[in-house]
């Protein structure tokens, strides 16, 4: 799958770039001429994840498409924050309609763009969790049923931010939002089993599903990259943390979702025609509090009186996917003496 | 203008909103002192050369070190490598193998024929360096480049001062000091061997000289008062490890007992081992946690055979018995009798109990201040008399050839200031870069390369080299295990990490901007930069 052999490299290869490696090693953000996809000048909160994992992922598939690509775009954040009118950050062909969309609108770009014969040019359509796991199921899922050749990218930061916080069916267990408080015995949002929509696409046995995060760039290119390679109905779900709404720093958006990684707590996966055919092992396991206490969101499980008890569920929660997935590498990674070019 | 239906504005670019007006916090590069840098007593850009190493680009590697020191292979092998002490990867599994990579580039520069930089272009001034060992050395070449010409004066007759009379040639073969020091010499030196300086005044004014540089070491071996018979064989390291470099080592017999617990009591030991001894013993008095031999030094002599009394003093030496005394260490530490003894056969007894300078040549000197034995310097290595300067072991300092060396430098550097009539340039240093400010995950996890040894057998009996060097792929390795503490490396992460795109490239080597006119000052560039080389300050509002 994803993973790449370790060279002695400085950054090995979890840096962006590396004067050191050869252009083949190297990231597409590392590209100085890069797409550059959605533009500066976007109002996107400071440290915002999902600008982030856009432009990632738009890049990406700019090169894998030799720069044909339309867009598709729900309503949400990415949408809002890009393209107040008149101004556009986008700098690839876009299209918004509405919040529940997108998939079929998707859709019906690719039949067009059949019916004109371009077979040259590719589509892509994004949204939010909220867009993509409640309001857009419907069509995402008619849009899998039918295998349209579509890729659907989720930029999931695990609530409605855009209009102010509120829970959705990608909130996790016991986190504070607008509409889940922090109050009472059960805090936060219930626990229950949330829409997993990975698992949901994979289970439509479309041709690719896979996870990723803005916190292994290399990772997420490959997988759009993979995705790009093969034609129907193509899922790729990633992880973008939210200062805002999860009360973090801005400065640790990467590291957040690194942790999130790190914990098990989201398991980054691919899945070829509704099987897993590859994981990306936990390089340093690491307990759940480490990420949960770093987020404003979590704030009620610490403090005076810590709930051990919550907490335990949701490391349950982590370790429930270590052991599904098989997170924890077996042998530790393959160390190449020679991965040296004299 | 025609324009689609309901549409009343052009489409416009979000470049027009300049984001960067939110920000309340500045990302800024910044460059900090890494902490091998800051340890090397010679000033060298350690960071700097590893960096120039890791593409595989050894000369410019090469260049850059012998900018601060022109003893590569020599430092390579004999230095304590302080830097690899402060190494901050030392957190993270073990320190990079600094002192292997400066190894490998020195043999490679004498094997590839590297000639030092030319000398400067002539400034009229001359020079007198009295002392060829490490610190009169540095102190000839850095003068040199800075285009004084200088009289370089030994009472050897070989160049080199301690490194040649004092470190055995197990740990540095000659022929590689012999070929650091030729490529000095090439700069166009007046070398003068052979000859002992008694009056430093008068050496100065009828030679003309603008300034001079002591750099006379510490050649007497301290001895101390041993009631021993007529036929007891006493000598001191100092003696015994200079006619051994001279190839007339003395006999000393199947029992050798060294006296003393510094580096130089285990380079005695280790050569009298050579020199055929079976049994070589150190007698000490304190333990081996307040021995002020350096550790590794030690291990490779344990490694070799020799073994260790500790917290043991000498009493008397009588035909070939030893009586030693068995010492306690009270509560601050310092050892004292307790009345036991016992004996211990021995053929010869060499004392290492630290050196002397002989400092006669400034007697007619007055401003020249010698306190404890040493003389007394001012940062800029000047002495109490105006344009005598002096470093090395003669002067208060940790008596290492490293030490010796940036000696040499500042000495040079002063020395220049001196006689052109400024003031020393007092370079500002950077902060330090701490290991805190590293973002690890970055790094791959990349043991270090361990340098062979000779089999044990077979350096007990020869001075052949015990450490042998790296080859170029794993000095390669060592090198790119180099974290580059708070330097851009260029490896993209914040052009990459930046979700606002205000971070230019500007293109290999050339590192990376900022454009403020977008940065919201978020600080994920900061937070995710490896090497720690990005500040955030407060914005101005």
């Amino acid at each position: 799958m994803t993973t790449q052999p370790i060279h002695f490299y400085q950054v090995g290869s979890f840096a962006v770039g590396n004067r050191l490696l050869d252009d083949d090693g190297r990231t597409v953000q590392s590209d100085p001429n890069r797409t550059n996809s959605l533009d500066s000048g976007h109002r996107a909160c400071q440290g915002c994840g999902e600008a982030l994992g856009a432009r990632y992922a738009i890049d990406a598939a700019m090169r894998a498409s030799q720069g044909r690509l339309v867009a598709v775009n729900a309503t949400g954040c990415l949408e809002v924050f890009s393209t107040p009118y008149p101004e556009t950050s986008w700098r690839i062909p876009w299209l918004h309609s509405l919040f529940g969309n997108a998939p079929a609108v998707a859709t019906g770009v690719a039949a067009a763009l059949k019916v004109k014969g371009r077979s040259d040019v590719r589509v892509v359509a994004q949204a939010g969790d909220g867009g993509t796991v409640d309001i857009g199921f419907g069509c995402l899922s008619g849009m899998f049923e039918r295998n349209d050749d579509v890729l659907f990218i989720c930029y999931d930061n695990e609530a409605y931010m855009n209009t102010g916080v509120q829970r959705s069916g990608a909130t996790p267990p016991a986190a504070r939002t607008a509409t889940t408080e922090a109050i009472g015995s059960e805090a936060g949002n219930a626990f229950g089993q949330g829409k997993d929509l990975p698992r949901i696409a994979m289970a439509h046995d479309i041709p690719y599903v896979a996870t990723a995060t803005v916190a292994d760039l290399h990772d997420l290119e490959d997988k759009v990259e993979r995705a790009m390679q093969v034609h129907g109905a193509r899922y790729l779900h990633i992880l973008v943390p939210c200062p805002l709404g999860w009360g973090s720093a801005s400065s640790d958006t990467i590291r957040v979702a690194r942790l999130a990684k790190e914990t098990g707590l989201f398991p980054v996966f691919e899945a070829v025609d509704g099987k897993v055919t590859g994981v990306s092992p936990i390089r340093h396991r690491t307990p759940v509090e480490e990420y949960l206490s770093i987020q404003g969101r979590y704030a009620h499980l610490f403090g005076k009186h810590p709930r051990t008890d919550i907490i335990a569920r949701i490391q349950a929660m982590a370790d429930r996917n270590i052991t599904t997935y098989g997170l924890l590498a077996e042998e530790p990674a393959d160390i190449d003496p020679k991965g040296v070019d004299v | 203008m025609e324009r689609p239906f309901a549409i009343t504005l052009d489409v416009g670019s979000s470049h027009a909103n300049r984001t960067g007006s939110w920000r309340v916090e500045r990302p800024v590069y910044v460059d900090r002192l890494p902490p091998c840098n800051d340890a090397c007593p010679a000033g060298e850009d350690i960071q700097g050369w590893l960096y120039q190493s890791e593409p595989g680009d050894y000369e410019a590697a090469w260049r850059l070190l012998v900018e601060d020191n022109p003893f590569p292979a020599v430092m390579g092998r004999i230095c304590y490598h302080p830097c690899e002490t402060s190494c901050n990867r030392v957190q993270l599994d073990e320190a990079v193998g600094i002192n292997a990579v400066e190894r490998f580039l020195g043999d490679h520069a004498i094997e590839r024929g590297w000639s030092l930089p030319a000398a400067g272009p002539d400034s009229g001034k001359r020079v007198l360096v009295v002392g060829a060992g490490p610190a009169g050395l540095s102190a000839t070449y850095h003068l040199k480049r800075l285009g004084h010409s200088v009289s370089l004066v030994d009472s050897a007759p070989k160049l080199g001062g301690m490194m040649r009379y004092g470190i055995p040639a197990y740990r540095l073969p000659r022929a590689v000091l012999d070929a650091e020091i030729a490529r000095i010499v090439a700069q166009g030196v007046d070398v003068v061997l052979d000859h002992t300086v008694d009056d430093i005044r008068r050496e100065r004014d009828e030679g003309g000289f603008d300034a001079v540089f002591l750099a006379v070491g510490a050649q007497l071996g301290r001895r101390v008062d041993i009631p021993a018979g007529d036929s007891s064989r006493i000598l001191d390291a100092v003696s015994l490890l200079h006619r051994v470099a001279d190839d007339d080592p003395p006999m000393l017999g199947r029992r050798v007992v060294v006296y003393g617990g510094g580096d130089t009591a285990l380079d005695a030991a280790r050569t009298a081992r050579r020199l055929g001894a079976t049994d070589a013993v150190i007698v000490y008095r304190r333990n081996r946690d307040r021995m002020p031999a350096h550790g590794e030094e030690l291990e490779e002599a344990l490694d070799e055979g020799i073994t260790m009394r500790w917290l043991s003093t000498v009493n008397s030496f009588e035909d070939d018995r030893l009586v030693l005394e068995k010492m306690r260490l009270d509560d601050e530490g310092f050892p004292q009798p307790t009345g036991e003894f016992e004996d211990l056969g021995a053929d010869s007894l060499i004392l290492a109990l630290g050196q002397d300078t002989d400092l006669s040549l400034i007697d007619e000197a007055p401003n020249v201040v010698v306190d404890d034995g040493v003389v007394e310097v001012l940062p800029t290595m000047m002495t109490g008399e105006s344009g005598i300067f002096a470093g090395g072991d003669a002067v208060p300092s940790p008596r290492t050839a490293t030490v010796a060396i940036g000696h040499g430098k500042r000495a040079a550097r002063s020395i220049d200031a001196y006689i052109s009539g400024e003031e020393p340039d007092q370079p500002g240093r950077h902060e330090l870069a701490s290991f805190d400010r590293l973002n690890t995950w970055y790094f791959s996890d990349a043991p270090r390369t361990k340098r062979p040894e000779l089999e044990r057998a077979r350096r007990q009996s020869t001075f052949d080299e015990v450490v042998e060097g790296l080859n170029e792929e794993n000095a390669l390795f060592e090198a790119r295990r180099c974290l580059s503490c708070g330097n851009c490396f260029e490896c993209d992460n914040c052009f990459g990490v930046c979700p606002d795109n205000a971070v230019i490239k500007l293109g290999p080597s050339e590192r990376y901007k900022f454009d403020y006119d977008f940065c919201k000052g978020c600080g994920i560039c900061a937070t995710e930069c490896p090497c720690g080389a990005i500040d955030m300050i407060p914005e101005r509002i």
